[in-house]
């Protein structure tokens, strides 16, 4: 547990200095269900990515998407708008 | 440009991962939208929220643009404020001139209820700014209490149903129509389970000079009762079944923007959801009838047979 | 070349306000503030003040256009009144704690209900824990310049807080003063543009006002706190600068024939002047009685209200009120500050002149003469009291 901030030590007035701290956070942790690809059914179309809340699918060099577990809260809305049923919920 | 496929969709995420929204949450989906559509020259005013709420718990921010909560009701003033102040500041000469989009943005509570003088004042004086509502149709920040955009029937916890109450028993205030009759620019629906749609739509209302007004559905799995999987197929159940309809007024010209050429049967939306689970067929009749002649009136397709 | 004028003292506000050469104007009318507004409209549509004026639809509108002007980096002004200021009541604990350098002329008028447009001080008084800093001016002439010292102070980078400028509404705001106004080069030697601490810039995107856990609430108060306890030698310094560059400065609170006297006065506003005219008659007549204007009310004047412990009584009078309290605000303040000390004066409380309710000559020598018996007799029969309603 990291030693709390004095009010000498914040920032003045209300403000949040580092865009997109909310990333120390991870909300990984909230879940109960993970997705798991199946690669031969992938066809990259790239909805798993549109859709998750968490921004948690990632775009991979060639193409490919990868779910980033460090933030998955296992909502399940990518397997289930998958249009190849690529991907399935399993416990994890 | 308007997207046409996800393909042309940029990469960059404006709004972070680690935020604290519920598990299939609509409104962090609209949030990454919003920056997919507009970039990073944009200044977010939000209003009191559940998005406010779990974007930015101090000393963390899931946000990558600059952003201000000011208060619940104010989103439509405090914006205007943001707009005026960039222009003095750039027509004085003492920032740069750039094009920068200042958008406010809003739950239902905080845009039809409690924040709507506010919205109607910044539409009226016509400050070239966006409002987007993101619509849960209900008080969903404090516990899923009624708003005036909680449509008929639903259960709330300050509109339960029991043994003598259906629910909600008043009619979804039409926002987009009270924001039309200002006369702005432009004026849309969407929904965050069509976001190709969606995200054109706050392109262009970006874009127009003038205030802009775009109100999307988005479906709550905590308060519409529903698993968390599901957030984007009741978002497009709501739209197949004309509960919904996407549109827009450009300069006040209406047209449709989603046509549903056949009408599912509004039972398939309100029985997938828990929080109309004690409506009888003669709720959904009226329900159904009411989609009826809203959708005669807009031009949708008919009712599925 | 600064010249002096016989105007109207909402004008000459507004004319303090177009030579800080303000960005933004967000301000909704009420009477009596209403000719400040007005003014300020005249300036914008005649190209005089090169600002964006929002014609806002209500007051608590008023302040979240300034609080989200501020935060875009502009120097922001408004004005308002009574139930403006109880409607942005809300607002104004925002925009102090977002430390946003915004300054409003409020025109003093009682709160609701019965309705009344007169003077009294019941609607800034109530905004005293808001976190802004409250001036309380007693003439036109102290008016133009403390509203131009307002912005200076506001935009200190040690102070960072909002400010009311309280000016008695219609006794002061709709009278004709003879007034020396600045003019634009004075103004701007004086008062630099303003420099932003951070703004909303899509440069440099910060999240302004975002959920502030226990874990961290309690520490920004505390930074509040410490703009206001900084915010006392800005406003001094402000004020000395002002007066080796134009000749006037006023103090935080400007003694008249105190030094040597028994009973003092303090007063708030207009009423000063009647005060002082009391004082010189009652000098006349042999009585030890001097005056103090509370001018500056937040920050509270501790360290010069402590320097009053050489009085034998001292009359607080106060022009706002609140059922089921000792007294008045300022009063209960005063008793709050010197109890601490040795030897301490009596204390005694006046409420007067509500909703623009006439305070004379003769309300004072009764204040004096109640004042005088307690001195003699060093029994306080009563705390505080109405002066002049009836019973």
């Amino acid at each position: 547990m990291s030693k709390l901030p004095s009010y000498k030590e914040m920032p003045i007035g209300l403000v949040i200095v580092v865009p997109g701290s909310s990333t120390q956070y991870k909300t990984g942790d909230w879940r109960t269900f993970k997705p798991v690809k199946d690669k031969e059914k992938c066809t990259q179309c790239g909805f798993c990515w549109l859709y998750c809340p968490e921004g948690a699918v990632k775009k991979t060099k060639d193409g490919d998407y990868e779910v980033d577990l460090t933030y998955c809260k296992g909502c399940g809305i990518c397997a289930r708008e998958c249009p190849v049923k690529a991907l399935v919920m399993v416990e994890g | 440009m308007a997207f046409k496929t996800v393909k042309d969709i940029p990469d960059e995420e404006l709004f972070a991962s680690g935020h604290r929204c519920c598990a299939g949450c609509s409104e962090s989906m609209l949030a990454r939208y919003i920056f997919k559509a507009l970039g990073k020259n944009t200044i977010v005013i939000s209003a009191t929220s559940c998005l406010e709420i779990v974007s930015t718990p101090y000393p963390q921010t899931a946000w990558r643009v600059p952003w201000m909560h000011v208060a619940f009701e104010n989103a439509g003033a405090s914006a205007s404020g943001v707009e005026a102040a960039l222009k003095a500041l750039m027509k004085k000469g003492k920032i740069a001139q750039r094009d920068i989009n200042v958008i406010a943005i809003g739950g239902d509570g905080g845009t039809a209820d409690i924040g709507l003088q506010s919205l109607s004042g910044a539409l009226e004086r016509g400050h070239d700014f966006m409002y987007i509502c993101y619509d849960n149709e209900a008080y969903m920040n404090t516990g899923i209490q009624r708003s005036g955009a909680t449509p008929f029937g639903a259960s709330t916890t300050t509109t339960p149903s029991g043994r003598i109450s259906i629910g909600n028993e008043t009619w979804k205030k039409d926002m987009p129509a009270i924001a039309a009759a200002h006369h702005i620019p432009y004026v849309a629906t969407g929904c965050t389970s069509y976001p190709i749609d969606l995200m054109n739509k706050i392109k262009k209302g970006a874009d127009v000079k003038g205030p802009a007004y775009v109100h999307v559905l988005a479906p709550c799995p905590t308060g519409w009762r529903f698993d968390s999987a599901l957030t984007v197929e009741i978002g497009r159940l709501a739209v197949r079944t004309g509960v919904w309809p996407l549109y827009e007024l450009e300069n006040e010209k209406f047209r449709l923007t989603y046509q549903v050429k056949e009408r599912l049967p509004v039972r398939e939306y309100i029985r997938a959801q828990g929080r109309f689970r004690h409506l009888t067929d003669k709720e959904l009749a009226l329900i159904q009838q009411k989609v009826d002649e809203m959708a005669g009136k807009l031009g949708l397709g008919p009712l599925k047979a | 070349m600064a010249k002096k004028v016989g105007i109207e003292v909402s004008f000459a506000v507004a004319e303090a306000a177009k030579l800080a050469d303000v960005d933004v104007v967000a301000a909704y009318p009420i009477t009596p503030q209403t000719h400040i507004v007005e003014k300020l409209a005249d300036f914008v549509a005649n190209g005089e003040l090169n600002a964006e004026s929002i014609k806002v639809e209500s007051e608590h509108s008023a302040m979240s256009a300034c609080v989200g002007a501020s935060a875009a980096g502009a120097r922001v002004f408004t004005t308002t009144s009574s139930q403006g200021v109880a409607l942005m009541h809300e607002m104004l604990f925002i925009a102090s704690a977002s430390r946003l350098p915004i300054v409003m002329g409020v025109a003093n008028r009682a709160l609701s209900a019965p309705l009344n447009i007169w003077c009294d001080h019941s609607d800034t008084i109530a905004e005293r824990d808001s976190g802004w800093i409250q001036i309380y001016v007693a003439d036109g002439q102290e008016a133009f310049d403390t509203t131009v010292q307002a912005f200076k102070i506001a935009e200190d980078a040690r102070v960072l807080l909002p400010v009311m400028v309280c000016i008695d509404g219609f006794s002061l705001s709709h009278v004709i003063e003879p007034i020396i106004m600045l003019d634009k080069e004075e103004v701007q030697k004086f008062l630099p543009p303003r420099k932003v601490l951070w703004s909303l810039d899509p440069d440099k995107p910060i999240s302004i006002s975002p959920v502030g856990s226990p874990e961290y609430f309690s520490e920004f108060r505390r930074q509040q706190e410490e703009a206001m306890r900084q915010a006392m030698p800005v406003i001094e310094e402000v004020d000395e600068e002002y007066g080796r560059l134009f000749g006037r400065k006023y103090g935080v609170m400007p003694g008249y024939r105190v030094d040597d006297a028994e009973i003092v006065l303090v007063t708030m506003g207009t009423i000063t002047g009647t005060a002082r005219v009391a004082v010189d008659a009652l000098r006349k007549e042999g009585v030890k009685v001097g005056l103090v204007q509370l001018r500056v009310y937040r920050p509270f004047p501790t360290d010069e209200v402590r320097k009053l412990a050489g009085a034998k009584v001292i009359a607080v009078c106060d022009r706002a009120f609140g059922p089921g309290a000792l007294g008045g605000a300022v009063f209960s303040e005063f008793r709050g500050v010197l109890y601490p000390l040795k030897t301490r004066p009596h204390v005694l409380g006046f409420v007067l002149g509500l909703g623009g309710r006439d305070v004379r000559v003769e309300d004072f020598r009764t204040i004096v003469e109640k004042a005088g018996k307690v001195s003699k007799t060093g029994v306080v029969e009563k705390d505080w009291e109405f002066i002049g309603v009836r019973e």
